[in-house]
């Protein structure tokens, strides 16, 4: 009598707990992650077995790199590179170990494992790549983060406030492009008094050590109606066109639309949103 | 009841205050690594977790664990465990201790830890983490201290403690579990990226955890009255061996689907781990895992072999080699390999290896201290109480 009773509260309590704790804490994560799905908050009806893909509503900004034009012109790469990390007080500590970078140039094979093969052409070869955030519209390091300090904005920028980054680099570890960078020092230090930041830059705010940081769109330059740095730097070669990819109107849609790109590892599901003319 | 850790012979003193010193040290390597920053450790933008969460991931096995002997008395009413269960509940309250101190360690802005819990965010395996790591601390140190103190008492435990044993049970299970989604539910960490990992973690979890604490019941055995008991050491054996088979069946499997697949994002780290990878582009190859990772599969086996051979012959000295063989390899494969591995080659296929430096090694040793430290007073309590016990009884 005495041990069937038990062996039934035993039964009862621990489905209970799964009952009660498992529903709840599905229904959260979906949520999330729908939220998470952001600009693409269309995706909700979506995710509740409604619609088709993508509703053409809102913004999301998104980017082409024409490969192509930046091979023809030497330098123009790292002019864009140089626009970028200067006027976001990025510092050069001078070694591999503590780099930080936001934009950079890559081979082929290493921007895009996943097309790598025996025979590429020479340019494949030999020339460099730019890579960057690609503002996922799925992205996995904002699903990893504990405390929202790297967000997706209503426009499909993956964000990051600096100030709220407690530096346990899981957002490190979930991306799969490796766009992010950690200070694993004082950026604003110096060494044999050569500061780590060149020139600071008094109008975007320099990071303290032990947060993530990476590209962040010049988000705060669209909401003045400017491009991206980069895209400013590389002036009307069209080597890099930026713009809303939900508005078919928008020159990146139109180059979308009649150039074949690929993106960076599509099939993991992140939906980048940086596409590339090889 | 504390106050039985109060008493003890010049040994007990000379080991604690042994203990305190590598835990000053360790102190110290953390003010230098706070005030500098975490490039005072090894870790870089390639490899961004180093030996901190490894250790950290280690010892959520070595605190899941105790489950393998609290599930066999509570659930199963093994008698024979009797003695052990609280040693199982206190190993389990040291090492999330340690685990949560590693994780600290590890933050870039450890003041603000608690956003974790000002900022919920339930899409983050990390804030279930958080939330079954303390929830495993509590019910561990209620449950332990509360059966502990009623047979301190002389009386039986209290109703209300039975339903926290039983919530610990499934509990332990998802520590592990929950530190494993870290890992496994990254897109393009491939050596992560297998649905056997939880399982795999389980498994050397259940090893792991009762070797250590047979290792530590042995040297009780000589140094203190403590026996454990042939008979629940015998089940332990039992268990442990059965367990660390699972995992090199698991580890196995792991072989032959990258290895069979032939698809060179799930080799990779193989490569790296067991035989050594070369770059691309320059030819140059990295291996510097490869001596420890081999050695834990020598070691584990050899470990398992000597584990039921020492029973067969009721050899204790054969059993504790065997234990501390299975204890060292599973710490190499998860505390150093499965993390460590994870980072080579980076999402861009390039490849950083990462050597701890002095200063990390010196707040490991410290964190590690800390977890003997509190280990030695539990067990020192409980074993006094037990002791007094028997001789009333």
């Amino acid at each position: 009598m005495d041990s069937t009773r038990r062996k039934f509260l035993k039964i009862a309590g621990l489905s209970a707990v799964a009952g009660i704790g498992a529903p709840a804490g599905l229904n959260m994560l979906m949520n999330k992650n729908v939220q998470a799905a952001g600009g693409h908050g269309d995706a909700a009806p979506a995710a509740h077995g409604g619609g088709h893909g993508e509703a053409p509503t809102g913004k999301r900004y998104g980017m082409v790199i024409d490969t192509v034009k930046f091979h023809e012109r030497p330098g123009l790469a790292e002019k864009a590179i140089k626009a970028c990390h200067s006027y976001h007080n990025v510092p050069d500590f001078g070694n591999n170990k503590d780099e930080i970078k936001w934009l950079w140039n890559e081979r082929f094979a290493n921007a895009f494992p996943d097309k790598s093969h025996y025979k590429k052409d020479d340019d494949l070869n030999s020339n460099q790549f730019l890579v960057l955030c690609n503002h996922c519209d799925n992205p996995p390091c904002v699903r990893a983060c504990p405390t929202k300090a790297t967000f997706k904005n209503k426009d499909g920028i993956v964000m990051m406030d600096f100030h709220r980054c407690i530096g346990c680099r899981f957002c490190m570890a979930a991306c799969p492009y490796g766009a992010r960078s950690f200070n694993w020092r004082d950026p604003r230090g110096e060494k044999d008094g050569r500061p780590f930041i060149k020139e600071t830059n008094k109008l975007f705010p320099t990071r303290m050590r032990g947060v993530v940081e990476k590209c962040n769109f010049c988000s705060w330059r669209l909401a003045q109606g400017k491009e991206p740095l980069c895209v400013e730097a590389c002036g009307g070669t069209g080597a890099m066109v930026f713009g809303d990819l939900n508005d078919p109107h928008s020159e990146v849609s139109q180059v979308l639309r009649t150039r074949f790109t690929i993106q960076r590892k599509p099939t993991l599901g992140t939906k980048p949103s940086v596409f590339y003319i090889i | 009841m504390l106050e039985k850790a109060l008493k003890g012979n010049g040994t007990y003193w000379a080991w604690m205050f042994l203990l305190l010193g590598i835990m000053g040290v360790g102190g110290i390597c953390y003010i230098v690594q706070y005030n500098y920053g975490l490039g005072a450790t090894g870790m870089s933008r390639d490899v961004t977790w180093g030996i901190y969460i490894s250790q950290f991931t280690f010892l959520v096995g070595v605190a899941a664990g105790g489950l393998m002997l609290v599930l066999p008395y509570y659930l199963h009413h093994y008698k024979d465990f009797g003695r052990i269960t609280i040693l199982g509940e206190f190993m389990a309250i040291a090492a999330v201790i340690m685990c949560l101190l590693f994780i600290m360690a590890d933050l870039g802005q450890p003041l603000r830890a608690l956003n974790v819990v000002f900022h919920p965010t339930p899409n983050s395996m990390l804030f279930y983490d958080m939330i079954v790591l303390n929830g495993y601390l509590f019910l561990n140190v209620i449950c332990g201290w509360a059966v502990l103190h009623a047979e301190y008492k002389g009386v039986k435990y209290s109703n209300w403690v039975k339903p926290l044993i039983y919530l610990s049970i499934p509990w332990a299970i998802s520590i592990h579990t929950v530190t494993a989604y870290l890992y496994c539910g990254l897109p393009g960490r491939h050596f992560w990226l297998t649905a056997v990992l939880a399982p795999r973690f389980l498994a050397s979890a259940f090893a792991a955890g009762p070797a250590l604490l047979l290792i530590i019941a042995l040297v009780m055995k000589q140094t203190t009255k403590f026996d454990v008991g042939r008979v629940a050491q015998n089940k332990l054996v039992t268990i442990i061996g059965y367990a660390a088979i699972v995992n090199f069946f698991l580890l196995g499997c792991e072989v032959f689907v990258g290895y069979y697949s032939n698809i060179p994002g799930h080799m990779h780290t193989l490569d790296y781990l067991y035989f050594g990878l070369a770059d691309h582009h320059t030819g140059e190859v990295f291996n510097n895992l490869v001596p420890f990772m081999r050695a834990s599969v020598v070691m584990g086996l050899a470990g398992i072999a000597l584990l039921f051979y020492s029973r067969k012959v009721q050899s204790d000295a054969q059993l504790a080699v065997a234990c501390v063989l299975i204890f060292t390899s599973f710490w190499i494969d998860k505390g150093l390999g499965l993390v460590l591995g994870g980072f080579v080659p980076t999402p861009l296929e390039h490849i950083t290896e990462y050597y701890p430096t002095a200063v990390e090694l010196g707040i490991t040793a410290g964190i590690w201290a800390t977890g003997g430290f509190i280990l030695t007073i539990l067990y020192k309590v409980a074993i006094s109480v037990k002791l007094e016990n028997e001789k009333t009884a």
